[in-house]
């Protein structure tokens, strides 16, 4: 899994941070930063919460192909 | 037709005729006051789409923009900043503002509300029952923090937190003109001593005095912001206090859950209240700039879109129950964000900037204020209550209380 977050898109709603603090935070100018670009699979569930309450539509993720135990490409 | 808006018949559920209306489908057209008719979303899922698509403006200058109440605002508030633009000048103006409503800042903020709170609780106590809990304690929280958050130094706050509660509490906008005038002509001030201080001094106004470009930012523009986070965060903030104390006295059990729960259980029980309360009652309101299809409906270009929050809170596609009041409902997935489906703070660009910082105020005042005074009733029933009526906006004009 990899995590991508469109600073463009981004107007620092901050929902990410509270979801998923280790994963996004937020740099000095208040716009979200992805701290861990590839979290473990553990993390999917509360991603995908982060994903869908982002209000700019600035997160995504994109999933291996195969099964989780693929190392990243 | 249903005519809109409705005065709500119970201070924290949505008015009659929109139940109604919500069961039959995500979609309705409904009429204004002036004859002229507007699509009210009552779905959480087209809700969402509608506010975050880029093919409906905010743009409140556009002579096609709905007028869903009589315009009584004093033009002096014309136009109001960030919210009421599109893209790009939107998200030129809502970036810069994005650090001072940083989580970081926001939890740097909280101690300082912890004592503002703990003060004003320390005033009722030391007058003895009964109380007014808006003047006394739903309207000094916001009107402090605010202040603060724009860098009006300690000195102005008593002058500057009163013409605040003027504007609001102004009764035509001839008044509200008056009190916006003095705000204005304060503030301007305030940015030119600003301007005059190495590195700009404290707050909003003194990290953008120095930003003023006359590009990006035109004086003007930094005092219409001012202006509009006055307007957007304070009577929001006070009402959802006042409205949220109502909803959990009136829920005892609930209230108890709240007093038993751990403080990490706290956030996602703030988006509860939030999510049933849906005090401005509307997430946004905008204009077609193209035809859009959703959900079997044609939007045309023109036409108005109003989303409901009252509503669009209670789909039952998201929520189970959704008229009952759980402070535990979110426990689960993602935290301290669990509760944060609802669109009582709108969705897409436009969502509140001030969000972190409504909910941290949110969660300091009814923990301090429960705390504190355990054995706090109403001393007018809540049916009784005096009620804001004829607006989309939710609210009491007063909340006598008792312990
Ligand atoms: C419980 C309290 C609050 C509620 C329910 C609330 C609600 C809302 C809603 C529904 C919107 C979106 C409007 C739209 O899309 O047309 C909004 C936007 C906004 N709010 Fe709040 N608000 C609250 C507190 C605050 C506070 C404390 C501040 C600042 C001090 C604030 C500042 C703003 C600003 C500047 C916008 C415009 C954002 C933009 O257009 O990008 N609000 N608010
Ligand atoms: S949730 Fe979206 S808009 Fe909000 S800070 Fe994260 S990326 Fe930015």
């Amino acid at each position: 899994m990899r995590v991508h977050a469109d600073r463009s898109r981004c107007m620092a709603a901050g929902h990410c941070a509270v979801t998923v603090p280790g994963v996004f935070d937020h740099g000095e100018d208040g716009l979200v930063v992805v701290t861990d670009e590839k979290p473990g699979e553990d993390y999917l569930e509360e991603i995908e919460l982060a994903v869908d309450l982002c209000p700019s539509r600035a997160l995504s993720v994109t999933r291996d192909q195969h099964d989780s135990s693929a190392p990243p490409k | 037709m249903l005519s809109y808006p409705q005065d709500r018949t119970c201070p924290y559920q949505p008015s009659p005729g929109y139940r109604e209306l919500g069961r039959s489908g995500p979609l309705h057209k409904v009429r204004l006051w002036d004859g002229s008719t507007i699509w009210m979303v009552t779905g959480h899922a087209a809700g969402r789409r509608l506010l975050a698509d880029p093919r409906l403006s905010a743009d409140r200058s556009r002579p096609d923009f709905p007028v869903v109440l009589p315009r009584f605002e004093a033009p002096i508030f014309k136009p109001i900043a960030i919210i009421g633009f599109d893209p790009p000048v939107h998200d030129v103006h809502r970036r810069m503002l994005a650090p001072d409503f940083s989580l970081k800042h926001v939890r740097e903020m909280r101690d300082e509300v912890v004592e503002l709170t703990g003060r004003l609780v320390d005033d009722m106590l030391r007058k003895g029952p009964p109380a007014e809990l808006v003047e006394d304690f739903a309207l000094p929280i916001p009107s402090m923090v605010i202040s603060q958050l724009l860098g009006v130094p300690y000195e102005d706050h008593v002058f500057f937190e009163e013409k605040t509660v003027g504007l609001l509490q102004a009764k035509d906008a001839a008044g509200a003109e008056a009190a916006g005038q003095a705000l204005w002509d304060y503030l301007d001030e305030l940015i030119s001593a600003k301007e005059r201080t190495p590195g700009g001094g404290e707050g909003v106004l003194g990290r953008l005095a120095g930003r003023i470009d006359d590009r990006d930012l035109t004086r003007e523009d930094l005092l219409r912001i001012a202006l509009a986070l006055l307007i957007g965060g304070h009577d929001t903030t006070s009402q959802m206090i006042a409205l949220g104390v109502v909803t959990l006295l009136e829920h005892p059990d609930q209230l108890a859950a709240w007093r038993a729960a751990p403080p990490e259980a706290l956030p996602a029980a703030v988006d509860e209240l939030l999510r049933m309360v849906s005090v401005t009652d509307v997430s946004g309101v905008r204009v077609a700039t193209e035809d859009i299809e959703i959900d079997g409906e044609v939007v045309r270009a023109g036409e108005g879109v109003l989303v409901s929050s009252s509503m669009t809170n209670r789909d039952p596609e998201v929520y189970e129950d959704p008229y009952t009041f759980d402070i535990h409902r979110a426990a689960g997935r993602g935290g301290a964000a669990s509760g944060r489906q609802h669109l009582t703070f709108g969705f897409g660009i436009h969502q509140c900037l001030g969000q972190n910082l409504a909910r941290m105020e949110l969660e300091v005042a009814f923990s301090t204020l429960f705390d504190r005074i355990p054995g706090l009733r109403l001393a007018t029933p809540a049916g009784e209550l005096p009620a804001r009526s004829g607006g989309t906006m939710q609210g009491v004009h007063r909340l006598p209380v008792e312990w």
